[in-house]
């Protein structure tokens, strides 16, 4: 019977980047993938006819540009379309925007506060200093603080040398923004609780947190590190939603010679004596392999896909542990023409932007509320755009694809299952939300997909439906990530490896896990990973 | 009239703030404003060579760059400064505010008069340079390249002063060269002819439709030049202009752009924030931070007057030789201008940077100002070269030639500071 060099459980992009890299070190990889399509949570799915649905991902920015090239990823379609500005609408009929030219966002600001206005410039400063001191960490395996192999040694000292390179008051901050709220971070820049919210959201996508929680400083700088070819915190849409990035993996993988296998769902790894053998499908199909890669979440894979007695206690213990709180929604909208606000000229770029309607941040922090006390937010915080006004693939000439990220969303409403009627309910709260600033929205769906924690976990297979395969704070970040001990994409199984968000460097559409993991791979195989460019300098 | 309070009463009421605050949204259809004086520089741009200053379009020339920078040494030129930072403080602690901001003593700055200054952070790096006006005991406005609000207002907790950024609200004119004077006398500024360099007087000035206005006039400049600078409310910016020309025809005068400015001061030897030295509050890499000392503004610091922003980093770095670097003027041989090039000792060892550089039309001279890594200048002076990349028809032609550390300004003319100012 067939053994494949390695098994990579699931689809999504983190499992296609692993397998692309090993694939093209001479590998013969198989990629299981249990839904009918390959992509995982960054997908473009054509849910009614004409309309490209970006249903779970929607943005790109963080998916690494070494990966791109190493892969090939442009000669199989991938394109990412930088977007421009955006805004908060404010209750009082105006809204607060984001221009890309430095001095239309001074001038914007100065309508709400001249010195909010130019502070801009000093928090621009400190956010990019702790961005450049990051982005390095993110292509490298983070070392084992309690090993002596002379790697670790080395990367410990890297870090070490990184930190000490900084400034006194660099230090500070570095510690400050690693531990802080974002909200308190915030107060030490700016004064308006508008222009507060505006930055704030980048704090809390995605993360069981509100803004005044401690960590969510870090959370903004996980959001602003990305890069649109070198403009660094710029974001963008892939062209033909988030898909494009998983299809131009897949194809890629397959012109490399490997292997993918769709309605493929993995019931457990299969192990022997301790190390892992392959995998078992849900008819029972045995497929083996010298080795398995694990995409889905830590939790999924030790708690699901593993059996307990194979694991030590503490391991066990610790994943069990391991915050991956469900915390956000999507819903996803077609809609028969561009909407209005009569707060935004019609000239204005925001259309081309993201969109929000939280202008405070007692608001986010109140829709935080809600989620503690196991309800959806009454008053939710949305991240809204339409890829459509600068992407002519994902709809017909004049329609628009809506995407609606949508926060706080708790993984159980009240302590129980969510409902059809409780899905329809959390849906309501958004088309609301933006039919108070859009008159006639409701008129201008044609079509919509709701997607709570029930339906993100069922269909994309991420624990609660949290988007980063666990939370981004401190405690899980780095050589704790997913938990102390294994955090260089190894398992206690021999043989099986996971490389997902919830290893380093985290998650968001960045690759790198799946890369670094594939590094570690090599590295165990003493196979040549000189197809694997090293992160890009950063001077 | 019932019927029209009762309309009034029940149309809703949106605060004039909020009202303001909506109508200026449509700034984002013009991303480089005008500024005062455009009307007028508009109608004199034949080479429509524009550069982004700060969010305003702003000339690079506006016929001819070359013969623009003539203009300037032997007529008068009109230079807008209106895209300058400008602010506004005023109240009973200004001058003891700005002591505190400020490197130099500001209770040496008599009223009526200007001094060039520069503001560090707390760690002794500097935020800015900038020029400061006395305007009245408790009024000031301080002027500079970079934007410095929150800083300011920071500073000002403690002291019974206002900070208000005027930026818009304020025009600004440069008007340089050796006519200046006689332009200025011409156009009916009787009394002008009392200032000396860094004195500063308010004239009448008609503002047409606005009425009788006024506009200061101080004897400073960034030439090296006999010059004036003219600050006027935005409304009576159009009026100002027109007289000056009227009554510079005869004199020569002629608008200029930066391009021509950009040469005046460096031949007067003089430094720009954010192309000679790197302002803190920019700074994204620690090393390109630098304290006065090390951009050639030690001699602002004044150690007697009692605390100010930096102090304490400042005295440490010269007590415990931290400082780093040295900004200095360099004389070097041939023509070549060597913008941007490296300097070298003994030809081999790196050891700075030129950020400036031109042959300067005035000294017959190949200039430049460089920043160096110390010892180099400090006990080290000689053997110094810079390696000059010139691109001609697509090839570098590479050059090592000698440099000379030589004092600034490179040029210095009696008319800058005769007094009384001279006709030509």
């Amino acid at each position: 019977m067939k053994a494949w060099d390695a098994i990579v459980i699931g689809g999504g992009h983190n499992g296609l980047v692993n397998a692309c890299y090993l694939q093209r070190a001479g590998l013969d990889v198989l990629v299981v993938e249990k839904n009918g399509w390959v992509g995982g949570a960054a997908t473009s799915r054509e849910l009614t006819p004409g309309f490209l649905y970006s249903n779970c991902s929607y943005v790109c920015s963080l998916f690494r540009p070494e990966i791109m090239r190493d892969l090939e990823l442009p000669r199989f379609g991938l394109q990412v379309i930088s977007y421009e500005g955006g805004a908060v609408f404010t209750r009082d009929g105006d809204y607060l925007a984001n221009y890309r030219d430095h001095d239309a966002h001074r001038r914007e600001f100065a309508r709400f506060s001249r010195r909010d206005a130019e502070a801009y410039d000093r928090y621009s400063r400190d956010v990019t200093r702790q961005c450049r001191f990051i982005q390095p960490l993110l292509m490298r395996t983070a070392p084992d603080p309690t090993s002596f192999r002379p790697r670790d040694l080395g990367e410990l000292l890297y870090l070490g040398k990184k930190f000490a390179g900084l400034s006194a008051e660099e230090m500070a901050l570095t510690l400050r923004f690693w531990t802080m709220s974002i909200s308190d971070f915030l107060d030490e820049y700016f004064e308006t609780d508008v222009i507060k919210a505006n930055f704030a959201l980048s704090g809390i996508i995605g993360t069981a947190l509100g803004p005044m929680s401690p960590g969510t400083a870090y959370v903004l700088l996980h959001h602003y590190m990305g890069e649109v070819d070198g403009s660094v915190g710029a974001w963008g849409y892939a062209r033909g939603g988030m898909g494009a990035v998983t299809k131009a993996l897949a194809a890629s993988f397959q012109a490399s010679g490997g292997t993918i296998r769709t309605g493929a769902e993995v019931d457990h790894v299969l192990i022997q004596r301790g190390k892992a053998k392959g995998v078992v499908l849900a008819d029972g199909e045995e497929i083996y392999g010298r080795l398995v890669v694990s995409n889905a979440d830590v939790k999924r894979t030790f708690l699901k896909l593993v059996e307990e007695k194979e694991l030590p206690d503490i391991f066990l213990r610790r994943v069990r542990n391991f915050k991956i709180r469900g915390s956000s929604g999507k819903v996803n909208i077609a809609l028969d023409s561009l909407p209005e606000f009569p707060a935004l000229p019609k000239d204005s770029p925001v259309y081309r932007g993201d969109m929000h309607f939280t202008d405070s941040m007692e608001r986010m922090e109140r829709a935080y509320d809600d989620w503690k006390a196991g309800r959806w937010s009454a008053d939710p915080f949305l991240d809204m755009v339409i890829p459509t006004t600068l992407d002519p693939t994902m709809a017909p000439p004049g329609k628009h694809f809506m995407s609606c990220f949508v926060q706080y969303a708790p993984p159980k409403v009240n302590g129980r299952e969510w409902t059809d009627a409780d899905r329809d309910g959390f849906a309501e709260s958004v088309i609301s939300q933006i039919a108070e600033y859009s008159p006639g929205f409701r008129d201008r769906i044609v079509h919509m997909e709701v997607r709570t924690p029930r339906e993100i976990e069922a269909e994309v297979g991420l624990t609660e439906g949290n988007i980063f395969q666990g939370e981004l704070t401190f405690d899980q970040l780095l050589f704790n990530r997913p938990v102390p001990g294994y955090a260089q994409y190894r398992s206690p199984v021999g043989g099986l490896y996971i490389c997902g968000s919830s290893t380093h460097p985290g998650g968001g559409v960045m690759g790198a896990p799946g890369r670094n993991a594939a590094a570690e791979i090599l590295r165990d195989l003493a196979k040549p990973n000189q197809h694997m460019s090293p992160a890009h300098d950063v001077i | 009239m019932a019927q029209a309070i009762k309309k009034k009463s029940s149309a809703p009421t949106t605060s004039p703030i909020i009202s303001a605050r909506i109508a200026a949204q449509s700034h984002f259809r013009a991303l480089r404003r005008g500024t005062p004086f455009q009307p007028r520089i508009d109608a004199l741009a034949r080479t429509n060579d524009w550069y982004n200053w700060a969010g305003y379009r702003a000339p690079h020339s506006l016929w001819d760059e070359e013969l623009e920078y003539f203009a300037i040494r032997s007529q008068a030129a009109l230079f807008d400064i209106s895209p300058m930072t400008k602010y506004r403080i005023e109240g009973k602690d200004a001058e003891a505010f700005l002591n505190r901001v400020t490197l130099r003593d500001v209770t040496k700055l008599k009223s009526s008069r200007v001094h060039y200054t520069a503001w560090c952070d707390d760690e002794g790096f500097v935020l800015d340079d900038g020029t400061l006006f006395r305007l009245s005991p408790t009024r000031f406005r301080l002027c500079s390249q970079e934007r410095h609000l929150p800083w300011l207002l920071d500073g000002a907790i403690g002291f019974d002063v206002t900070v208000e950024e005027e930026t818009e609200a304020v025009a600004g004119l440069a008007l340089q060269g050796p006519t200046s004077f006689a332009v200025l006398r011409d156009a009916g500024f009787s009394g002008v002819e009392q200032l000396k360099v860094f004195d500063l007087a308010d004239f009448p000035h008609d503002g047409g439709a606005q009425g009788i206005g006024q506009v200061t006039i101080s004897r400073t400049g960034f030439t090296g030049d006999l010059g004036y600078e003219l600050f006027v409310p935005a409304e009576q910016a159009l009026s100002l202009w027109d007289r000056l020309m009227a009554a510079g025809e005869l004199r020569g005068i002629r608008a200029v752009g930066y391009t021509a400015l950009n040469r005046a001061r460096l031949e007067a030897g003089l430094i720009v924030a954010n192309a000679d030295f790197v302002t803190a509050e920019h700074a994204i890499r620690a090393d390109r931070l630098r304290m006065p000392d090390e951009i050639g503004l030690g001699f602002m610091i004044d150690l007697e007057k009692g605390h100010f922003n930096g102090r304490r980093a400042i005295l440490e770095a010269r007590v415990k030789n931290r400082l780093r670097h040295v900004l200095v003027g360099l004389e070097i041989e041939g023509n070549i201008p060597a913008e941007h090039a490296i300097v070298y000792h003994r030809k081999s060892q790196e050891v700075g940077l030129v950020s400036a550089a031109m042959w300067s039309p005035m000294a017959k001279r190949n200039i430049a100002i460089a920043s160096l890594a110390r010892p180099f200048d400090d006990t080290m002076v000689d053997d110094l070269w810079v390696e000059i990349y010139a691109m001609r028809e697509l090839q570098y032609q590479k050059l090592m030639k000698r440099a000379k550390v030589v004092p600034r300004p490179f040029i210095k003319l009696d008319r800058r500071t005769a007094n009384p100012p001279a006709d030509f």
